[in-house]
């Protein structure tokens, strides 16, 4: 399963990086190496094994659903790159 | 023995019974930390002026009478992955370097709560993602022990402050061995608990079913004082276990007992140094001598650990870390002018997340999202999940015939600073022994057991089940009676 430039562009794109074309270069070399050494997990046989997505298996802990003090917006604002008085200000989602 | 070479458990002591002060103990480490950190680069910042006051007012709690808590007046360093409500937590990254948390993670609350004095925010791979602190956004850590080579990672700096004597104490995190294989590298101990035995909650997220927060510090006894005091059920993180937390450094002090050890024979085959396999070794050899057994196990899907480590990892982080987006906090990168009526939000994220994050963070998000993608998630990621499970089973298995799995903790003993950017995979590698616990949540010890002839020191790993850390620290701490490794300082 030969990685290429064209899925790496088309992963990079996804993943919201817009990579260089030197990038690009070099990732495809990079990923392709690293999932070559991942194709081994092929040779393991898993027939009727569940996944394992958790390190222990806890059912949903729930909490009450009770409305608690929460952050100021003042102090949430805080590290916004660009806000106005309520609000953080991010370029449009149509621009060009 | 100076103060700055003292265990915190002794400096502890010493404060109560009045032989000196925590003014006088953080003005020791903190002239430590003036004179070598130019060296080192240990920490990403640090505050002499707050950890001083702290200390103060630890002292006048002290002399009024007043009860104080399991760390009162020692000082701590934290790995900036920690989110502290008092200056900056940047995550080893650009993305976040003048993010400031309107929040103290729970273990920085509970340090507080015990009166620790939080010296700093120490230095590490950016997002935790890197085994040598060189993908640092900042600058690399050094490690005390030749500053030609590196200290291991993520929590390099962790290791360093504790393995240079800048500090007793401090709080890494590991998710494929970020705790234990930097401890090895410096010579000093680190643990990884039981996964859940420590709240994330403040944790800056790589891979939130693998990450763990644990201790650093000279001594199994020190790295069970701080355990204690982080360790615990915390309602903000559903996955805190709610099961009791031991008083761990009585536990590390009772006797060991008939310990039953496991070799897995695998881990000294090909790809282990000589002088780290030797090392390790005469380490299960003190054990024997200690009265422990010493037992042969397979794990037989151990080999397949990294690979399938790398893809759940990978995956997880490329979720976690979409959030750095350029929108509520962080680095926003510039896309036309200050007016945001300029420019397109897509435009905003790509260019944002391309000069935010370094080369190995892209390499992984890159990896996790192809993972992921329609086509690839069975074929990936659901086969990785599969393979974990075998593992984790691996290790139940082993566990029914053996308490500890003993063994090395890095294949090598430190590598040169520059000598293995280029080549991920080989970094990776270095991860064999470490990745397994993280993947089945399990606990894990590193431990100070040699130093090599070129002066550079070697650590052992024991592995537990789930919620073992007691005995885990009552190994360490037996060892530690038995050998004077971890009194070695560079």
């Amino acid at each position: 399963m030969g990685l290429s430039r064209a899925d790496v562009k088309k992963v990079a794109s996804l993943a919201r990086l817009s990579i260089t074309d030197e990038e690009a270069e070099l990732l495809t070399e990079q990923l392709g190496q690293v999932l070559t050494y991942i194709e081994q997990l092929g040779e393991v046989d898993t027939e009727g094994v569940e996944p394992m997505a958790h390190a222990i298996e806890q059912v949903n802990v729930l909490a009450d659903d009770v409305a608690e003090q929460s952050f100021p917006r003042e102090q949430m604002l805080q590290n916004a790159p660009a806000r106005d008085e309520e609000c953080y200000r991010v370029p449009p989602v149509l621009g060009d | 023995m100076s103060i700055t070479q003292k265990s915190a458990v002794q400096l502890f002591e010493m404060m109560e019974q009045g032989k000196t002060t925590s003014r006088e103990i953080t003005s020791a480490f903190l002239n430590v930390i003036e004179k070598n950190e130019p060296q080192i680069g240990s920490f990403v910042r640090w505050d002499a002026k707050t950890a001083l006051a702290t200390a103060e007012s630890i002292d006048a709690d002290r002399a009024a009478g007043k009860k104080v808590g399991a760390l009162a007046g020692l000082p701590v360093a934290i790995k900036d992955i920690l989110c502290t409500s008092e200056g900056i937590t940047s995550c080893g990254s650009k993305m976040l370097a003048e993010y400031r948390s309107p929040y103290d993670a729970t273990t920085v609350a509970r340090l507080k709560e015990a009166g620790a004095v939080i010296v700093g925010k120490t230095n590490m791979d950016e997002f935790a993602m890197g085994c040598s602190t060189e993908n640092s956004a900042f600058h690399p850590t050094r490690n005390p022990w030749d500053h030609g080579r590196i200290p291991g990672g993520s929590s390099g700096g962790a290791a360093a402050c504790v393995a240079g004597s800048m500090v007793p104490l401090s709080l890494g995190s590991d998710t494929g061995g970020s705790i234990r294989q930097p401890a090895s590298h410096c010579g000093v101990v680190g643990l990884k608990p039981t996964y859940g035995r420590v709240s994330r909650f403040g944790l800056i997220a790589f891979g939130s079913s693998l990450d763990c927060i644990g201790p650093l510090a000279r001594t199994a006894e020190d790295a069970a004082l701080l355990l204690s005091v982080i360790s615990g059920r915390d309602r903000r993180d559903a996955t805190s276990l709610d099961r009791e937390v031991p008083d761990y450094l009585s536990e590390c002090r009772k006797d060991l007992g008939e310990l039953r050890l496991g070799v897995v024979s695998d881990h000294f085959g090909e790809g282990i140094d000589p002088e780290v396999k030797y090392h390790v070794e005469q380490a299960i050899d003190i054990f024997r001598e200690m009265g422990a057994s010493v037992h042969p196990v397979t794990l037989p899907h151990s080999r397949y650990a990294i690979a399938a480590y790398y893809i759940i990892a990978s995956s997880e982080a490329s979720s976690n870390l979409a959030r750095y987006d350029g929108a509520h906090y962080g680095f926003r990168a510039q896309t036309g002018s200050e007016d945001t009526r300029d420019g397109s939000l897509e435009r905003m994220y790509q260019k944002t997340r391309q000069e935010g994050f370094g080369a190995e963070v892209k390499r992984r998000i890159m990896l996790g999202t192809y993972a992921l993608s329609a086509g690839y998630y069975e074929a990936y990621y659901l086969k990785a999940l599969r393979v974990r499970r075998l593992i984790a089973e691996d290790f139940r298995e082993a566990f029914k015939t053996v308490d500890l799995l003993i063994g090395p903790v890095t294949p090598t003993p430190p590598f040169k600073l520059g000598e293995k950017v280029e080549d991920p995979l080989a970094m990776y590698l270095g991860d064999s022994y470490t990745v397994g616990a993280n993947l089945a949540g399990l606990p894990a010890i590193a431990l100070p057991c040699g130093i090599t002839d070129m002066g550079l020191p070697v650590g052992v790993h024991l592995q537990g089940p789930a919620l073992s850390e007691s005995q885990l620290l009552q190994a360490g701490n037996a060892f530690q009676s038995h050998t004077d490794w971890h009194h070695r300082t560079p």
